[in-house]
């Protein structure tokens, strides 16, 4: 398999150095959805299956949704001044460099004694009340990651509402009748999956993260077939939802103080707590990822 | 003969350096911010190759990536926001 | 090998014929319409192929019609996808080819 792995590394590369030198910035953009389908590919040869969940839905997917359509905004833009040949020079040699001094540090490490973190978690993961060590470390180890992580998310719809200002949030082209019949059956099966991945993170690959990026696939089709308009103010109903997860989880790891310590889940109970928080988070995450691209979906159509 | 994950770690040091010289190198804030998410594939594809090049799956920084990405999504959606902004014309702001 | 095993090799060998056929049709046919015909063709007929050659190999009969269940899915995806893609491209005033 080591020849399948040299050609999904060259591809990967190959895609990648083409998004950021091709001229036309549509291809560049549809190159760059590429490089996220190759690195999906990547994360399953790495054992990753719920990165690369992760990587298919929102590093590749949704991330692509917002590029292409930003694309429409650019192209009033004037083209602003490259780098000048010394400079770009420099540059590129120093770029050079650096890679040689990180692929010379990553050979030279030496390898440790035995692997640590994954024996640690194999050990405690029947105390977490989930059987999927990924799910284990997101919501019971590191729950304090994710807990701030969602604030992240928040925070940054928050600034992106404040950033976009507001445009005239209806669509002026015709939608689409095919993607209008393909939307209004997809959006249902995409919800569905959501409940099934959200279902499934206790003992397999799935969880909140991808629960979440299936309900946000759902609002974007809805949304570019017609049939859910962009955001410019969330209404009341929303915004509880969106803070809803974030505050459950809040209120959750307050109630579960023991000893002094936060966030610390009674084993017995742990399995129940964890789904309740997942679910939380679903709609939250789900939500907040859609928002990104439904506020940013409405911004600058006033033209 | 190295791991295919060391192998798959040393594709993301490529790719994290490519993503810094598009950075650095592009005019367009589009391709910046294109250029900004290689970089994070980058160090997301160390993070996970590095600990895994052993041979035996990590679900801690599997976790840290799964994380990253959302993050990273929420990062270039406000990129595009203010680019956006940058991007209209002068007499409308 | 038992039949099982020797009918999902012959169905991914044949998945593969079709997507290797697809790939040929998206890099040498010379407009957009002829090369979404090439890529939903062959690709979905050698996705049906592929998956009803794991769906063979799958532990349990629900995996199996999980698999299953993929391909009604992708098809009216890609033709939804396609279809958008073809219009967007004929309201951008492109002529399908004519032959010379």
């Amino acid at each position: 398999m080591m020849a399948f792995d040299l050609l999904l590394a060259a591809a990967i590369i190959w895609s990648a150095v083409r998004a950021l030198t091709l001229r036309d910035a549509a291809h560049a953009v549809v190159l760059f959805i590429v490089f996220g389908l190759l690195m999906t590919l990547a994360w399953v040869r790495l054992d990753a299956p719920d990165i690369a969940l992760a990587e298919a839905a929102i590093g590749a997917g949704l991330t692509g949704a917002l590029l292409l359509d930003a694309l429409g905004a650019f192209r009033r833009m004037p083209p602003a001044a490259g780098t000048g040949g010394w400079t770009r020079a420099i540059i590129l040699a120093a770029s050079g460099m650096l890679l040689f001094a990180f692929i010379h540090a990553l050979l030279a490490m030496p390898y440790g004694e035995r692997v640590v973190l994954p024996e640690w978690v194999a050990a405690q993961v029947s105390q977490s009340g989930v059987t999927h060590p990924v799910t284990a470390v997101l919501l019971n180890f590191r729950g304090y990651d994710t807990l701030l992580e969602v604030g992240v998310l928040l925070v940054a719809l928050i600034a992106l509402l404040a950033v976009a200002g507001s445009g005239n949030a209806s669509r002026k082209t015709a939608v689409n009748p095919m993607l209008r019949a393909f939307a209004s059956a997809a959006a249902p099966l995409g919800i569905l999956a959501a409940g099934y991945l959200l279902w499934a993170g206790a003992h397999r690959p799935g969880g909140a993260f991808q629960a979440g990026a299936m309900v946000a696939a759902a609002a974007v089709l809805l949304h570019l077939s017609g049939r859910l308009p962009a955001w410019v103010a969330p209404g009341r109903l929303l915004r509880a939802g969106l803070a809803g997860g974030l505050l459950f989880f809040l209120a959750a790891g307050l109630f579960m103080t023991d000893a002094g310590a936060y966030l610390t889940y009674p084993p017995p109970s742990a399995g129940s707590w964890i789904l309740a928080i997942e679910t939380g988070l679903t709609i939250s995450l789900g939500l907040a990822l859609a928002g990104l691209f439904l506020v940013l979906a409405g911004q600058g159509r006033a033209q | 003969m190295i791991s295919s994950a060391l192998l798959y770690a040393l594709v993301g040091c490529a790719l994290f350096v490519a993503g810094v010289a598009g950075v650095l190198l592009a005019p367009h804030p589009l391709r910046r911010i294109l250029a900004f998410n290689v970089m994070g594939n980058g160090a997301f594809l160390v993070l996970v190759g590095l600990a895994q090049r052993a041979g035996f799956p990590d679900p801690v920084p599997q976790a840290m990536v799964l994380t990253g990405i959302v993050v990273a999504v929420a990062a270039t959606a406000l990129a595009l926001a203010l680019a956006r902004r940058l991007a209209e014309p002068e007499d409308e702001q | 090998m038992t039949m099982l095993e020797w009918t999902s090799a012959a169905l991914l060998v044949a998945g593969g014929a079709f997507f290797l056929a697809g790939t040929l049709g998206l890099l040498r046919f010379p407009d957009v319409y002829s090369r979404l015909h090439a890529l939903t063709k062959a690709d979905n007929l050698g996705l049906g192929f592929i998956l009803a050659g794991l769906a063979l190999q799958a532990d349990s009969v629900a995996a199996a019609l999980k698999f299953v269940l993929i391909w009604p899915l992708v098809l009216a995806a890609s033709a939804a996808v396609s279809h958008a893609i073809a219009r967007r491209a004929r309201q951008n005033g492109i002529r399908p080819i004519q032959r010379p």
